[in-house]
């Protein structure tokens, strides 16, 4: 044990003080929260300063129908085409609204005129303005108020409620569940092939480097083999925590910066999305409600241990298998005809996450969540929506059988393929050396 | 009682049967080389000594005590195929596997410092291995191999890939840890290693130890009945002067007018009947008898095979 503990250290730390890991672990953050942070702001640099912008409306609908914001003041203006355009051209408006009688009365056509790039909302916006004026005035040369025609529009709201066995509900908001499963089994994914990989390109430099056999006379090949699997997995737990704590960290920072115009950016695009989708203030209140509610409902204890359980089950699971391979040959190019079998099921679980997302209680679910092979990014997947307690531990209990076994089977190819030199090692080699004695 | 003992291994590999039977026996405090062909199981046996693989059949003893885990840190083994971590520093490294083999930190550094001294490499401490050159690997390899004191070391082609001078600075590093009182088995092809160093020696072949024993016993078991003589004065030429049954195999004549001659009897002779035979015939300069060296005993054995 102790010799393990000596094992891990130098796995560890040789890991931890490499140039490429302090590296990653900085840039990775910087680019998260770039990620979430640029498209705000470059949303909030167009909203610079207020824009002035001129209508020219020839059909006299229009007037009082553009008010002016903090973002854009309209002027109405009544100068010919010609005149109204040279004043765009020399900067007295930033654009031109123009509104042509005939034109927009017939085919409902309008144009927008400027010297640069128009702010991205305007021309929404106007469409927007545009449309309920005309579709009103169709409505009243039909006869029908438009007034009647907005009360009749309706927005149909669907509450999705789980009903527990104990009477109680839970209000549900799939795309909350949905999000986060598909988010964490995901994670595992990259985290098992990251680190799983890590684990093989050290067996096969230490197989390379000749130490091999030097550390073998000391230690059992299986101490080996674990110490550089638990080592490399703290490793994985050391990035994957800084990176949250560094994300957290950037985000907060920004945020506590730019603070106002991150939530003036909101502000305009929820602006946006109203007037585009026409949901009412009230929905939208009601929608954001109950995804807090969602998001409060959901166990995030069990979410939270399910997902470090399984993330590095998971892990030792197929760490152990990747250890074999990297022991079975003698450089990284002859590593493909081993690491299909390996990466097939993690792929499978993969592409079956997008169906079992819509049936998270299907049998391929439920068994796809039991196999360990499948089981970390299945049953990841499937938490968030609520999984039976005793399917949790079943499936749980059968990870940790499933690592004992691989660990058992990658030990007896582990400890035969590592002195073994110069041999192109086939499927039947692995059968043997499994059934070798000692 | 003998440091170490194997008795009759067997080990079996899928197809094939690389050690059958093999037991020999190393005397505390003594030499032992490990002689064969490449591919005879000497390898094979080192791995078993060192618990790195298990026999099929058979024991190990270590001073009469079966094999167990615990031994690992008693012997010091240094393999065929041996390398270093190449990104590690060369002192970080020494302190590891001093560690592993269970030497506390302190006394590891300690000691580490010492070997360092003396291998005239302290200067090396912060330099990554891949700096170093093939030889000076070697020498740190070395000095990890013996860090932990062990009482009985194991050396698998353990001058493969050193330079003369390092040759020498290791076999004087051998014979003075043997008379500091270590057990040492070392397998070579190194004929010249092998009567310079080995006290005893076994003979492995086709998986089968085919010979063992002392040096000197085997030397004395092999012995041809064949002598060297220099000669002066010669009364006639020398095949009318070499007594009945002996074979005139070689003759060479020098500048002082001294023959050296190399004759060989088919009969077993006692060395003063042969001298009191030559001397009516010529002076003698110098005698003596010729015994095999360990390269032509260990060629014949294994093409009588």
């Amino acid at each position: 044990m102790h010799k393990i503990l000596l094992i891990l250290e130098r796995e560890y730390l040789t890991r931890v003080k490499k140039m490429s890991f302090i590296v990653m672990t900085f840039l990775g953050p910087l680019l998260m929260a770039a990620l979430m942070i640029v498209p705000i702001l470059l949303a909030t640099l167009q909203d610079v300063g207020q824009k002035k912008i001129a209508v020219r409306d020839e059909t006299g609908w229009f007037k009082g129908k553009f008010e002016s914001g903090e973002n854009m003041e309209f002027i109405l203006v009544d100068g010919s085409m010609e005149e109204e355009k040279k004043r765009v051209l020399d900067k007295t408006y930033d654009a031109l609204v123009n509104i042509p009688l005939s034109q927009f009365n017939v085919q409902g056509q309008a144009e927008i005129f400027s010297t640069r790039q128009i702010p991205m909302n305007l021309k929404s916006l106007t469409r927007s303005i545009l449309k309920t004026e005309l579709e009103n005035k169709k409505l009243l040369s039909a006869g029908i108020d438009p007034q009647l025609i907005r009360e009749a529009r309706t927005d149909v709201n669907i509450m999705t409620i789980q009903l527990e066995e104990d009477g109680s509900e839970t209000k549900s908001f799939t795309e909350v569940q949905y999000g986060l499963g598909i988010f964490s089994s995901i994670l595992i994914y990259f985290f098992i092939f990251l680190f799983g990989a890590q684990v093989m390109r050290g067996v096969i430099e230490e197989k390379t480097n000749r130490i091999v056999e030097v550390i073998v006379s000391s230690v059992k090949p299986f101490e080996l083999m674990m110490g550089k699997i638990l080592g490399i997995a703290l490793v994985g737990l050391t990035q994957f925590v800084l990176w949250v704590v560094l994300t957290a960290g950037v985000y907060g920072g920004f945020a506590l910066i730019f603070g106002n115009d991150l939530a003036m950016a909101n502000a305009t695009t929820g602006q946006l999305l109203q007037q585009n989708t026409e949901i009412t203030q009230s929905a939208t209140q009601a929608m954001a409600g109950q995804v807090f509610e969602v998001i409060a409902s959901i166990d995030f204890g069990i979410i939270i241990f399910s997902f470090l359980f399984y993330f590095i089950g998971g892990y030792l699971l197929y760490a152990a298998l990747f250890a074999a391979i990297g022991s079975a040959v003698d450089n990284e190019a002859d590593t493909q005809q081993f690491m299909l079998p390996v990466s097939l099921p993690l792929i499978l679980g993969i592409v079956v996450s997008n169906f079992v997302v819509n049936n998270p209680d299907g049998p391929v679910a439920f068994w796809m969540s039991m196999i360990p092979l499948t089981s970390p990014i299945i049953m990841m997947v499937r938490i968030p929506f609520g999984v039976p307690y005793y399917e949790l531990i079943l499936s749980m209990v059968l990870l940790v059988a499933g690592f004992i076994f691989t660990t058992w089977l990658a030990a007896k190819i582990y400890r035969t393929g590592i002195l073994m030199y110069g041999k192109k090692v086939t499927y039947k080699e692995l059968w043997k050396w499994l059934r070798y004695p000692g | 009682m003998y440091a170490l003992e194997t008795i009759d291994i067997v080990k079996r590999y899928a197809n094939h049967l690389a050690l059958n039977k093999v037991s020999i026996s190393v005397p505390q405090q003594s030499i032992f080389g490990l002689l064969g062909p490449n591919g005879a199981g000497k390898t094979s046996l080192i791995r078993i000594i060192n618990q790195i693989t298990a026999p099929d059949e058979g024991k190990v003893l270590f001073s009469g005590m079966p094999l167990n885990a615990s031994h690992s840190s008693i012997v010091g083994y240094l393999p065929e195929e041996r390398g270093l971590y190449k990104k590690m520093k060369v002192g970080e490294q020494a302190m590891y596997l001093a560690q592993l083999k269970g030497v506390e930190k302190q006394v590891a550094r300690k000691r580490l410092q010492m070997w360092f001294e003396m291998f005239e490499i302290d200067s090396w401490w912060n330099k990554k291995v891949e700096e170093l050159s093939k030889g000076m690997q070697q020498k740190v390899q070395f000095i990890v191999t013996v860090i932990h004191e062990p009482e009985i070391l194991i050396f698998d082609e353990p001058f493969s890939g050193f330079d003369p001078v390092n040759v020498k600075l290791l076999k004087a590093e051998i014979l003075r840890l043997r008379d500091q009182g270590s057990t040492i088995l070392f397998s070579t092809h190194n004929m010249e290693s092998v009567e310079e160093l080995c006290d005893h020696i076994a003979l492995i072949h086709s998986s089968e130890k085919i010979l063992d024993g002392t040096v000197e016993e085997i030397k004395r078991g092999y012995r041809s009945h064949t002598f060297e003589l220099q000669l002066s004065n010669l009364k006639g030429p020398v095949s009318s002067i070499i007594p009945e049954g002996f074979e005139l195999l070689t003759e060479k004549t020098n500048h002082y007018n001294e023959t050296l001659i190399r004759i060989k009897s088919k009969e077993v002779v006692h060395p003063n009947d042969l001298i009191q035979a030559m001397i009516p015939h010529a002076g003698i300069v110098s005698f003596n008898e010729v015994l095999p060296s360990m390269n032509d005993i260990f060629i014949e054995k294994v093409q009588q095979k």
